[in-house]
This record gives C-alpha cells, structure tokens and sequence, in this order.
C-alpha cells in the first residue's frame, strides 16, 4: 500500500477497492485503489472519466465496491472479507458534489442544519452560527440558493458538510468555475477549519490550475489506477502517463521511435514520427528501437530568427511559422519543422522580431524540457 | 342537490384515499429497480385506455355477492357492496388511479438524484429524505394529483353506473343526474347541472395551472402537468 506524504496517521483514511463496471457499449471499467490518505488536503487529480468520482462515491458509501476495504482510522466503513457495509447515513464521510446539490427549497441555514438533525435545538443552532461564520456565510442564512452567488452556495456546500464534524471529507471539483481569487480565499477558509479537525480531505479536479494553487499531496488517477503520487511538481512537472500529460497542459505531445541511448550522458536521441527532426531527450526506461512520446510545454520552447550558436541547449530544430494567433496575454503560434510544434509567445516578444507567419525561425528545447511519457 | 353533494363527498373521500395510497406507490415505481416493474406500471395505467365499462364490469363482478370482494365485504359489514356508496368510493379509486400516481411519479422522478445522495451522506433515513427533500419540492404533483382525481371523480360517469346504479342519495351523481334529466326531457334542468360541473371543472384546472406557476418559480423546476409535453 502506498502511502502519500510517508507517515501513517491515527485518523488516515485507508482505501483498498475493486469495482468492476460494464456498461453496453462501452470498454469494461475498472477501478482499482489501493492508497492511504493522510490528514490534509489529497488532491485527486487526472482526466474526466479517470475514476476519481467513483472512488470517492465508493468511499461515501453511494457505489458499492466488488471487493476491498475502507477505513477511516480504525473504523471500517466497508469491509468485503468481514461482510462489512456500513450505510451512507452512518459513516462520517462528508461529500460536496459539483453540483454543490444544495437543497433549493431550504435557506442557506436551514440547508447547513440539516444533518444535524439528531441535536438538541440549543446545540444545533450554536454549531450552525459557528460554521457559517467560519465559512463567512452568516449574513446570507435567510437566503435560497437561487438568491446567493456561485462562490458563496460553494461555501455554504462545505459549511453543511463540515458542521456533520466529519472524519473524512471528499469534494469533487467544488470550485469549478469559480476565478481564481476566489477559490484561493475558499480554500483558504477550508485550511483554517481543518488546522483543528485535522481530517483527510480528498480534493478531486481535473485541471491543472487546481492542482498548483491548492500545492501539497497530488494523486494522479487514469483508467480507475493511481498512475503517480507526490508533490504537484514530482507530479506535474514530469508526468510519465500520456494522458495525465494532456491534462497537465503539455501542448506538444510527439510521438516518436528511439534512435540513439548515450548512457554516459544520461540521454537519448527520438526521432519525431513523419519526419527527419531528431531530439534529445533525458534517458528513460527505453531500448533502440522503442516507440516513445515526448511531451514539452508550448512555453518552455525558445524561438530564434536566425541559426543559434554557442548554446547549452541540445536541440535547436529549423521550421516555419504556419500561424500566429494572439490567445489572452500571449500568442500562440504553429511551427512546421516537418512535425508541428506549438510555441507560446509573449506579444512583445512578436514585436520586436519582427514575426510573422511564413517567416523562418529556429527552436531551441533544453534536453530536460522534453518529457518522455508512457502510454 | 343531492347529486352535487353526493359527488363532492364522493370525490372527496376518492382523492384522500388516493393521496394516502398514491404516494407509497408512487415513490415505489420511481425509485425501485425491480425489473418487473413496468408491470406494474402498465396495471396502475390501464384506467386511461379501458372503457368505463369494461373497468365497471369487472370491478361489479368482483363486488357482487358471490364476488371476492363482495364476500369479504359482507362478512365484515354485514352488507353487500355493489349498489353502495363505499363501492363506488372503491370503483372510483381504481378508475382515477393513474390520474393521482403518473403526476406523483414524475415529480418525484424530477428530482434530482443528487439531492437524494446529500441527504443520505448528511445522514438522513430514506423516510426523512422523502419527507423533507422529495415531498417539497414535489408540491405541485402532489396538488396535480389531487385536483385531477378530484375533477375525475367529479366528471365520472360509466363506472358509476355500472357499479353504483341510480339510487338517489346514494349512488346518483351529478352526471347521472343530468342524463337522467335529459333522457326526460328537462333540458333547463340538465343544463343548470352541467354549468355547475363546467365551472368547477374549469375552476378546479385554473387553480392547478396557477399553483403550478407559483410554486415552480419559488422552487425553479419544471412542472407536471397532463397536457404539458414531457
């Protein structure tokens, strides 16, 4: 089992599942897990369709796993050896789904109070004012959902779900849409509650921007499987998994065949699919021989207007420009060095060279920038 | 007189029962996954394609004397069933079915299933999921259903005859009433009965539109109605 961040904690949270899923007319799912989440916040990060919601359906007890167990702490909350499954009611596991599902016909209060419906009057009202005003809701308690903004029905999910005193809480992509000042404040707040409750909270997103500004533990899931775990740089910055490096925002993704491995110097020579260009790339677990992708970010690829001498950089490829087009605070624009590259400028940079599309040009990739990813 | 009062209390008593009766199966053919189910759905609809007749015949049979029920009716009440107020309570019951459950199950249908899944991970029961989360925000299904099964009730003609006869205070209803006015020949008098059921009818309708109107702004859904496209 691995364990993310290295300590084993008192209140971790252990899963274990297998679930299979066939569905008509599609490939045959599955989902297997095997991980423990350590107090803090676990970021759950991989494509659509990757298997993280099902996880977390499973650990709320909303989707039965075929076989494994899940533990909060010491707690088993299903158990298929032992025959143990216990109810979404009864295992602590607070849940805000994307949709946020606040109950529309509810104010914002009555919405925060409904799990505690078991409490006293007094103490229920006590722990409702506190939550909002932790979440810095408390003005809008009279209010719908309709008649509250995005931001604030999201805080007002994660009140509702934190005032239940959870032991685990699982949020699937809560802050889509929101702008990034925004989420940062959320998350924030969601920090500052959780420096006393010290629960594992499973963070699930599929974009990149998330995963950076959230920092900490990152789990990155493709096909139902944990590809990779570690910080979001270990993760992000090198991903070994083609599709996580779609999602991770690597605009070149090439395919190609390794020509060359120099060991000595810790690399080796691709070349590009469909074309004679050939670059150097760090050495990866690779024989002559091999099909590889390599993955290299738009704007880590230098841009020159004539030939470049005297550089460290290894690769220095001759192309044309096809495109330019001007996206927000930069320019994308398209090279055809035999492959295409994308290569992100910044609008000055367009200026005082002169670019235009046809023009000749030459980039310059560091060896390290290029990524080798599996399949 | 008579007849009107006897057809409010009929209609009434027919859409309490439904209501009481319409929401467990209702809430039932929704959420259940029981493959057998669309059999169930075809005998709760079967009233909207078979003729009153048919449905009074069959219902008549089941309470005459020799009948199931009719039997069983006899040795509780000491009477028979056919022919009685409580029989066309129960005839009616069958009759206005499908009007009281289809809104109730698509309502309940409409709401969704993540609401469902938050209040069980907040740790509601099934029972206080349905009470506090489906029932509200199904309030015009619920006043659909009422308002149809009311109005039918109401209108229903062919299995009040077969079922009830024409026993005035007991089983003369209002559309009885009028035929029986027209097939004597007192046409002022039918036409004063049949006013009287236009304008509840229309009234009745008017209500279930406006409520629907009301309520889905506040709670900003899409309604049921029978003649809505779905």
């Amino acid at each position: 089992m691995d364990t993310v961040g290295g300590e084993v904690n008192a209140s971790a949270l252990t899963v274990c599942v297998q679930l299979q899923r066939t569905r008509v007319g599609s490939v045959p799912f599955l989902l297997d897990v095997s991980l423990q989440f350590p107090p803090g916040i676990n970021i759950l990060f991989g494509p659509s369709g990757a298997g993280k919601s099902t996880l977390l359906d499973c650990i709320a007890g909303l989707v039965r796993p075929d076989a494994g167990r899940i533990a909060a702490g010491e707690e088993a909350l299903f158990d298929s050896q032992a025959g143990v499954n216990r109810p979404p009611q009864t295992r602590g596991v607070a849940y805000v789904f994307q949709t946020l599902a606040l109950f529309p016909h509810l104010s914002a209060e009555e919405n925060v109070a409904y799990g505690l419906d078991g409490l006293p009057h007094e103490q229920r009202s006590a722990r409702v004012e506190e939550i909002l005003k932790a979440f810095r809701v408390d003005k809008l308690r009279a209010r719908k959902p309709a008649e509250i903004s995005g931001g604030e029905r999201q805080r007002i999910a994660l009140a509702r779900s934190l005032v239940t005193q959870p032991s685990v809480l699982l949020l699937d992509e809560p802050l889509t849409g929101l702008d990034a000042e925004l989420k940062a404040a959320i998350v924030d707040d969601l920090r500052a509650w959780n420096a006393s409750w010290r629960i594992p909270i499973l963070y699930v997103t599929h974009t990149r921007e998330e995963v950076d500004a959230l920092g900490e533990r990152v789990i990155a899931m493709d096909h139902g499987r944990v590809i990779s775990t570690g910080t979001p740089l270990e993760v992000l910055e090198a991903p070994r998994h083609k599709r996580l490096a779609q999602a991770a925002g690597f605009e070149n993704l090439l395919g190609g065949t390794v020509v060359d491995l120099r060991e000595a110097d810790g690399v080796m020579r691709v070349r590009l699919n469909e074309s004679r260009c050939e670059i150097e790339v760090p050495l990866g677990y690779a024989a002559v021989g091999d099909r590889v992708h390599v993955a290299i970010r738009a704007g880590d690829i230098l841009l020159a207007t004539s030939q470049p001498h005297d550089l460290s950089a290894r690769n220095v490829i001759e192309g044309k420009i096809t495109t330019m087009e001007p996206r927000g605070t930069l320019v994308r624009a398209r090279v055809d060095c035999g492959v295409e590259f994308v290569v992100h400028l910044t609008p000055g940079a367009v200026r005082s060279l002169d670019l235009a599309e046809g023009d000749r040009v030459w980039l310059v990739l560091k060896t390290h920038s290029c990524h080798l990813v599996e399949e | 007189m008579d007849a009107l009062l006897l057809s409010l209390r009929l209609a009434f008593c027919v859409s309490a029962i439904l209501l009481a009766g319409g929401l467990p199966l209702a809430y039932w053919l929704a959420y259940s996954n029981w493959r057998g189910k669309f059999l169930l759905e075809a005998v709760v609809a079967l009233p909207l394609v078979l003729p009153p007749t048919v449905l009074g015949f069959y219902v008549l049979v089941a309470m005459g004397p020799r009948g199931p029920l009719g039997k069983l009716w006899q040795t509780f009440f000491g009477h028979g069933l056919a022919f009685t107020f409580e029989g066309l309570v129960l005839a009616s019951v069958l009759y206005s079915l499908p009007f009281a459950v289809q809104p109730l199950i698509a309502s309940f249908e409409s709401v969704d299933r993540k609401l469902l899944d938050a209040s069980a991970v907040l740790g509601a029961s099934r029972l206080r999921t349905f009470w506090r989360v489906i029932l509200p925000l199904s309030i015009p299904g619920v006043v659909t259903a009422l308002v149809l099964s009311f109005a039918h009730t109401m209108g229903e003609f062919g299995v009040v005859l077969m079922v009830g006869g024409n026993l005035r205070g007991v089983t003369r209803t209002v559309s009885i009433d009028i035929y029986e006015h027209v097939q004597s020949l007192e046409y002022a008098e039918a036409n004063r009965m049949s006013l009287v059921l236009l304008a509840i009818s229309f009234a009745v309708l008017s209500v279930v539109y406006a409520i629907n109107r009301q309520v889905g702004r506040q709670i900003g859904r899409r309604l049921w109605t029978p003649w809505a496209a779905k």
